[in-house]
């Protein structure tokens, strides 16, 4: 909880180096970008944090603003130049912990957190929808190969439905043992967690083990970066089960020779999501498959890989937005930048990603100009290609 | 009430809602710098985008005689930018944009937020063979902050202060008028503030009392290609003045700097005088190299002095720019805080200097960062006395509080000026002042700004 920190957090000095990606290009903090007030860069917020906790200045529906636009997209923690970096986003998140323990949140956060409770997904819809994607594709039983954990995102979003079906298909088509948990998936608890409610995640934990334990799952294939992490480094009790991200059973598959790919000539970007590669620091693996497509160039975006730029959707942000409604919402600013590339294809890996940066393209009038793709579309493109 | 409702939305029809606030946590956080100066709430934060709405902000203000205080990164640590009297805080920090950089007269053109790592970027990836004079505060201090204040950078030792640098300004005066400084008074070019009468001094060094710059013409220089840094070190302090007149001698160092601390224990007891060489090819460097080791062989053969062999990581530290070493010195207490009164004194004085600092962090029982540039060819030199502290600690913050006072004190007594002074120090300048300078200064200010709007409190004769 918050007291943990609360001895340490003054150690903040605000000096600022957060604000920006290693060369300073631009502006690399999601909110201090949206918003532009001292208040919400990091260093602001950690100040105001502290203020709250000596008391000197009260909750308000503004301050929790401040604390829940963070993204945790962990530029900070790769910038500060400060020996305490690591912890800049526990400090945040027992904050949140706090906050949600009073019930001191706004209501998109706690209808957000109510939902996941209640229905598994934040948006309060019904469970057995959570497969309306999924026609054709199996149910796990005991034996498949791997488990295909979708997530929230991949499971209701149409985005993420998109991304679901394209790696579901290209894992049909490999012929490798797979299913979903369709209706009875939860929530893996990853945005629950960075949202500040631990007893939940800590529930959410339990149920997907003890559901994972009792289909013997021995694999898990995450759609979602953010499962991803929530399972390699925050399930305590998975014990043999072994997590993977989607990116790196393609890859593994691309070595081996268990899929030949064909030429397609595209020029594509990459954004890498922080829960991807800040979180877990992969960011060979995706460029490793855009490299195996013949006829592929990679231009790179200016700020990529440990200084990639949030899309904007992290902590729940994917959901309640609070980083939304302005032509300096952290996906539209990411989306202009991945057009300056001359890219024509912006290629993501996360479905929350998916979800914001799709919105910002409409929204920048950017629609037939550049495309937004999973990489698996891509690869499934590859190899339908005559 | 009423007269606060109207002042906000005036500035809601100015900026846009977005960008102007009058929330708590907004006027909390505009209230205070990194520094120990006591905070003072704003009554409102506005970020304006362009002149025209920065000239709508004075206009208002100088109408209602409200205070405006112009705000860039707030890193000047010395409470520069504190609200005393309330008022609206102006962040610039959205006026981003470089406008213009002329290659040939080699000069840059840029709005009044932008940052020290935003022009360095820019001009990385945009214009290669050119560099400004980038101090070493963390990237999110702005240009304009710096100038305005007197600061000093890389290039410093070779072409004297930042603010000597300056071509050309845009400044919005107290009372709404908009003004151009420099040959762009004249001609679309910003190359120099001569040969005109040189009015950009009613600016520099004013701490936002007279206007706000909002455009800022500013000298580049050559860059060189390869970059590389000898240190000297001495233990004895009387020798230091005479090792920086044998190395300003050569003018083969780009920059100098002397650096001394307490801790670790490999850097008690020691000064360090490091030299940043710069040149085209391997051969420039190694004939500057060897000037220097010439110029200061007099002190290695007496075993005064030697060059230190560095490991490539605090080389690597050293040549970084800026350096994030300086500000890491806020954490050496686990405090979150430092503070620095970096007085300009002649380069002689360094030993005395010196001497003040060990007796001052003595008599408080705190520790200490120095770290100094020259200024110039050695015309004088900034000589900080650095305090980290810890903000969660009200005692200790109180105890260096008391030997800042102490350093103002010492830095005036030795002949030197203390820079960037917080408004006590400002004092005691104004009160060592030659008289006829003060009531100078304090008609141009009324002139000016005839209704004392200007971050009010600072560079005030009561
Ligand atoms: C770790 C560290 C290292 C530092 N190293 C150096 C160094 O090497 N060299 C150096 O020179 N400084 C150094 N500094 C001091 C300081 O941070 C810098 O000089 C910095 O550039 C000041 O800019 P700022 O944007 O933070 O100014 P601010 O603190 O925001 O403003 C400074 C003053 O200028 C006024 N002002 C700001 N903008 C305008 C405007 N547009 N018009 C009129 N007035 C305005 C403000 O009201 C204030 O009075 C260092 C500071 C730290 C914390
Ligand atoms: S979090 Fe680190 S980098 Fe950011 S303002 Fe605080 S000390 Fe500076
Ligand atoms: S985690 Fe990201 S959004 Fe949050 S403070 Fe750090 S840089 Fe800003």
């Amino acid at each position: 909880m918050m007291f943990e920190y609360a001895d340490q957090i003054h150690r903040c000095f605000r000096c600022g180096f957060c604000k920006f990606p290693s060369d300073f290009t631009d502006l690399n903090c999601p909110s201090y970008n949206r918003f532009r007030f001292e208040s919400f860069s990091t260093g602001g917020r950690l100040w105001l944090i502290w203020a709250w906790l000596k008391g000197e200045i009260e909750w308000s529906n503004h301050l929790a603003k401040v604390v829940f636009s963070c993204t945790t997209c962990k530029n900070c923690v790769e910038q500060c130049p400060m020996k305490f970096s690591e912890d800049i986003i526990d400090w945040i998140v027992g904050t949140r912990m706090d906050m949600v323990e009073k019930s001191l949140v706004p209501t998109q956060i706690s209808e957000f957190l109510d939902n996941i409770y209640k229905y598994g997904n934040p948006w309060g819809l019904p469970r057995n929808e959570r497969d309306s994607w999924a026609e054709g594709i199996n149910r796990y039983t005991s034996g498949d190969e791997y488990l295909f954990y979708v997530g929230c995102a991949g499971s209701y979003e149409t985005q993420g439905q998109r991304m679901a079906k394209a790696f579901a298909d290209f894992l049909k088509s490999t012929g490798k043992s797979f299913g979903i948990l369709g209706s009875e998936e939860d929530c893996d608890g990853n945005e629950v967690f960075y949202v500040g409610e631990k007893g939940l995640f800590q529930e959410l934990v339990k149920k997907n083990i003890d559901k994972f334990n009792e289909l013997d799952v021995k694999k898990i294939v995450t759609l979602s970066p953010h499962a991803y992490n929530s399972m390699k480094n925050k399930y305590l009790g998975l014990g043999e089960i072994e997590v993977v991200h989607y990116t790196q059973l393609l890859l593994e598959m691309i070595q081996k020779g268990e899929i030949q790919l064909k030429e397609l000539n595209a020029k594509v970007t990459y954004h890498d999501p922080c829960f991807l590669g800040r979180y877990n620091e992969i960011y060979d693996i995706p460029r490793e498959i855009l490299k195996n497509i013949p006829g592929i160039e990679l231009i790179e975006m200016e700020r990529n890989r440990q200084n990639s730029f949030c899309c904007g959707g992290g902590s729940g942000n994917f959901v309640f937005d609070l980083l939304g409604r302005s032509e300096d919402s952290p996906s539209r600013i990411r989306v202009r930048e991945a057009h300056g590339t001359g890219a024509e294809i912006l290629i993501i890996t996360c479905p929350s990603c998916y979800c914001m940066l799709d919105e910002a393209i409409k929204t920048e009038k950017l629609e037939g100009i550049l495309t937004l793709k999973d990489i698996s579309e891509l690869v499934k493109e590859s190899l339908e290609k005559i | 009430m009423i007269e606060m409702n109207t002042i906000y939305k005036s500035l809601v029809e100015i900026v846009d809602e977005e960008y102007v606030s009058n929330r708590k946590e907004d006027l909390y956080i505009y209230s205070q710098d990194p520094g120990m100066m006591e905070p003072h709430e704003p009554e409102y934060v506005v970020m304006p985008r362009t002149t025209e709405e920065v000239e709508k902000i004075a206009k208002l203000a100088n109408d209602k005689k409200i205070p405006i205080v112009p705000v860039g990164g707030s890193l000047s640590l010395s409470g520069l930018v504190i609200p005393h009297h309330g008022g609206i805080v102006v962040d610039l920090k959205r006026m981003d944009q470089v406008l213009e950089v002329n290659e040939k007269s080699r000069y840059v053109i840029i709005e009044a937020g932008v940052t020290t790592g935003k022009l360095k970027a820019y001009l990385e990836k945009n214009h290669p063979d050119l560099r400004f004079s980038i101090p070493d505060a963390p990237p999110s201090a702005t240009v304009v902050g710096n100038i305005v204040i007197h600061g000093q950078g890389r290039l410093t030792q070779q072409y004297g202060f930042n603010s000597d640098m300056v071509t050309g300004l845009e400044v919005v005066l107290p009372t709404g008028e908009v003004c151009k400084i420099g040959s762009g008074s004249v001609s679309p070019y910003w190359f120099s503030l001569a040969p005109l009468p040189d009015l950009a001094g009613l600016f520099l060094g004013w701490f936002g009392t007279t206007g706000i710059i909002t455009k800022l013409g500013l000298k580049l220089y050559p860059k060189k290609k390869i970059r590389d840094i000898e240190v000297f070190v001495v233990e004895d302090p009387n020798l230091v003045p005479d090792v920086i007149n044998r190395v300003t001698h050569t003018e083969m160092a780009e920059d100098i700097f002397i650096g001394a601390q307490p801790y670790p224990p490999v850097f008690k007891d020691i000064i360090m005088i490091g030299m940043l060489l710069t040149g085209d090819s391997e051969d420039e460097i190694e004939f500057k190299r060897k000037m220097i080791w010439d110029a200061l062989r007099i002190h290695i053969d007496s075993k005064e002095g030697g060059f230190m062999m560095m490991t490539p990581s605090i080389k690597q530290d050293l040549l970084e720019m800026p350096t994030s070493s300086t500000t890491r010195f806020a954490d050496v207490m686990k405090g979150g805080g430092f503070e620095y009164c970096g007085p300009i004194i002649p380069v002689e004085k360094f030993p005395e200097a010196f001497q003040k600092l060990l007796e001052i962090t003595t008599k408080y029982g705190i520790t200490y960062g120095n770290a100094c540039r020259i200024i110039g060819r050695s015309h004088c030199m900034m000589f900080s006395f650095g305090y980290p502290f810890n903000r969660a600690d009200p005692e200790n913050v109180e105890r260096t509080k008391s030997a800042l006072h102490d350093t103002n004190v010492a830095s005036l007594d030795i002949g030197g000026v203390p820079w960037k002074p917080e408004v006590p120090a400002q004092k005691m300048i104004m009160e060592k002042m030659d008289k006829n300078t003060l009531e100078l200064m304090n008609r141009i200010k009324k002139v000016l700004d005839p209704n004392g709007i200007m971050n009010p409190g600072n560079w005030e004769v009561e």
